[in-house]
């Protein structure tokens, strides 16, 4: 009771229907955690695999004692060998170590525009199921557009227009990567918008971009979190593609598609040079779509395959 | 209901256009936001600065950008896609043999998907929980997880150089597109797989499948007849449009293999800064992709008569 006015005091933030506080939301980590730990091993097995990778990436010249740009003739296109575990290219650079600093540019790919993507494609999607109406209409046109591109044309037109070089590629794979996520957080706005506790706050007053804030996002937070590990795969395997194709990150930088890309004239007589980056995309694509899919099945168990 | 399918049938096809429409859009806009003057950049350093001028103006690039979109639009209406920079030919005269190369592709390539999925998704459905399933699924994850150039460079490797089976690359008879077509249909296979098995076990738990077993019907009968038929459903969707991703996502398997379809030849025309030919391939991969959602919203809509009475 508020003895000014006798009456109850409008409830707080934290007594708003639907509001998630901070304690629940350990309680649901640890969930989660022990979920994965008893129904799914390979996710575990998986994010400890990431881990590993992401470390190499950070410790990367402590771990190899060459550079990744040392070039030397004498021992170029050398097998296999204990000075050079996966060998050495056709500039006698040691592969293992180009892998290693790859790492940090595939991972990086990987992740940094698949959030940016996933945040941009969260607000886009959200405002469009909340408002509804024309907006909803002229927004899901656009992501139509966008979408009726297979990923790699569209992210080809963006190379050509911005030109080579690692931050187009981030700006292309943003570019390309909302609209997919647009639509899923859309659909899941529109399902939630029609709950009670949504109702109850917009009769109390809320302001949209506040229901927005504390009540839709929250309870979206499970399916973008399975989105994100489900899209940085795929941008990992779009970057890829794109070096390959010799349209994204330039020597003498390193990135997984590219040294597949140089290896590939040495194929018949030197394989390592495109076996080990291979290995490396397909272990790590392999990590975060066992994890998505572990992490789909005890967070979200409606959202389908795609 | 049969005014509601027809205004909704309508209306898909009003968004299809306007889709299509908005990607000629973009991509006209992309195109010509890149900085210099493309002759310029065609003909060299060499080229003074009237010969750009003159070439410019024939080929309408100094009129401003609504009107050159307009006669662009107006041109391809009647089948005018302009002529290509470095190829010196009409953009229609490339781009037809290029697609029908990359139809009998995806044709061979949607052949292994779906045989080799639906087969594994049904056997996995039918042994459910037992090492088999496990193993497919595994193996199908597999599938979607290997980047195209990787499998297309295994199989090359296997195949060709290493068992003299096939062919290394280039398309002289039908045995080279078997393994371009198993690269490119293989992570289609894995979809296709983990789709049929879950809508086949979703269906075997349905009480119409105890009535035909009352009936007498055998094991095999039950899941052919019964269980896979209504189970093809979500499946024939995917299809749909897995083809047509199929057609347009052949970028690295045509590289890889030599094939002169419209994926390589966009990937020539970006590396050739060939502006129409790129406008023309990628107006044609929108289209098809469009065209694709449309029958699969069509066939899901005459092969399920819930959808179908707009219920």
């Amino acid at each position: 009771m508020d003895p000014s006015t006798g009456f109850d005091v409008l409830p707080m933030a934290e007594d708003e229907p639907g509001h998630v506080p901070a304690s629940a939301a350990f309680d649901r980590i640890a969930y989660v955690l022990r979920r994965l730990a008893r129904d799914h091993k390979t996710a575990i097995v998986s994010a400890v695999v990431i881990v590993l990778f992401v470390l190499g990436a950070v410790f990367a010249p402590v771990l190899t004692p060459y550079d990744y740009n040392d070039i030397n003739l004498s021992q170029r296109l050398s097998p296999p060998s204990l000075e050079h575990l996966f060998g050495t290219d056709e500039g006698g650079r040691d592969i293992l170590t180009r892998m290693l600093y790859g790492s940090r540019v595939s991972l990086i790919i990987g992740v940094v525009p698949t959030l940016l993507s996933i945040a941009a494609g969260t607000l886009i999607g959200m405002v469009a199921g909340y408002v509804g109406g024309k907006v909803d209409t002229v927004i899901m046109r656009v992501a139509d557009v966008v979408m009726s591109f297979p990923s790699m044309l569209l992210a080809m037109v963006v190379m050509y227009t911005l030109g080579d070089g690692t931050i187009n590629v981030f700006f292309t794979m943003v570019l390309v990567g909302w609209a997919g996520i647009a639509r899923v957080v859309r659909s899941e706005t529109l399902k939630l918008k029609e709950r009670e506790y949504v109702e109850a706050a917009r009769i109390m007053g809320v302001r949209p971009t506040r229901i927005m804030l504390r009540h839709l996002l929250p309870n979206c937070l499970p399916t973008i979190i399975v989105l994100f590990t489900l899209e940085v795969p795929s941008s990992i395997l779009t970057e890829s593609g794109l070096s390959f194709l010799g349209m994204g990150v330039q020597p003498p930088n390193a990135s997984w598609g590219l040294m597949v890309s140089a290896g590939r004239v040495f194929l018949y007589h030197a394989p390592w040079l495109c076996f080990a980056p291979c290995l490396a995309i397909m272990v790590i694509v392999l990590a975060f779509n066992y994890l998505g899919d572990g992490l789909r099945d005890v967070l979200d168990p409606h959202l389908q395959s795609q | 209901m049969r005014g509601n399918a027809t205004t909704s049938l309508l209306r898909r096809l009003l968004y299809s256009l306007i889709t299509i429409v908005g990607v000629a859009a973009l991509v006209f806009v992309l195109l010509r936001m890149v900085p210099g003057n493309p002759v310029a950049t065609l003909l060299g350093e060499r080229a003074d600065a009237e010969t750009v001028e003159r070439i410019s103006s024939s080929l309408g690039l100094d009129k401003p950008l609504p009107v050159q979109f307009a006669d662009y639009v107006l041109g391809a209406l009647s089948g005018d896609f302009g002529e290509s920079f470095t190829l010196g030919k009409p953009v229609v005269d490339l781009i037809g043999p290029a697609f029908m190369n990359t139809l009998r592709l995806a044709i061979a390539a949607a052949l292994v998907a779906w045989v080799v999925g639906i087969a594994c998704g049904l056997f996995a459905a039918t042994h459910k929980g037992a090492l088999v399933d496990r193993l497919f699924m595994g193996i199908s994850l597999l599938g979607v997880s290997l980047p195209v150039f990787m499998v297309a460079m295994l199989l090359q490797y296997v195949f060709a150089r290493y068992l003299h089976w096939l062919p290394v690359a280039g398309i002289s008879d039908w045995t080279g597109y078997v393994l371009p077509a198993i690269a490119l249909g293989w992570g289609s296979a894995g979809s296709v797989a983990r789709l049929v098995r879950s809508s086949v076990i979703e269906e075997l738990q349905q009480d119409y499948i105890d009535t035909a077993r009352a009936k007498g019907r055998t094991k095999r009968q039950v899941l052919v007849l019964h269980a896979l038929r209504n189970a093809m459903l979500p499946v024939i969707t995917l299809m749909a449009m897995q083809f047509s991703g199929l057609l347009s996502g052949a970028f690295i398997t045509e590289t890889v293999f030599s094939i002169n379809g419209i994926g390589r030849l966009s990937v020539q025309a970006i590396t050739g800064r060939d502006i129409p030919l790129l406008q023309g391939t990628t107006l044609l991969i929108a289209f098809v992709i469009v065209m694709g959602n449309l029958v699969a919203d069509l066939l899901y809509g005459i092969s399920d008569p819930r959808v179908r009475k707009g219920v």
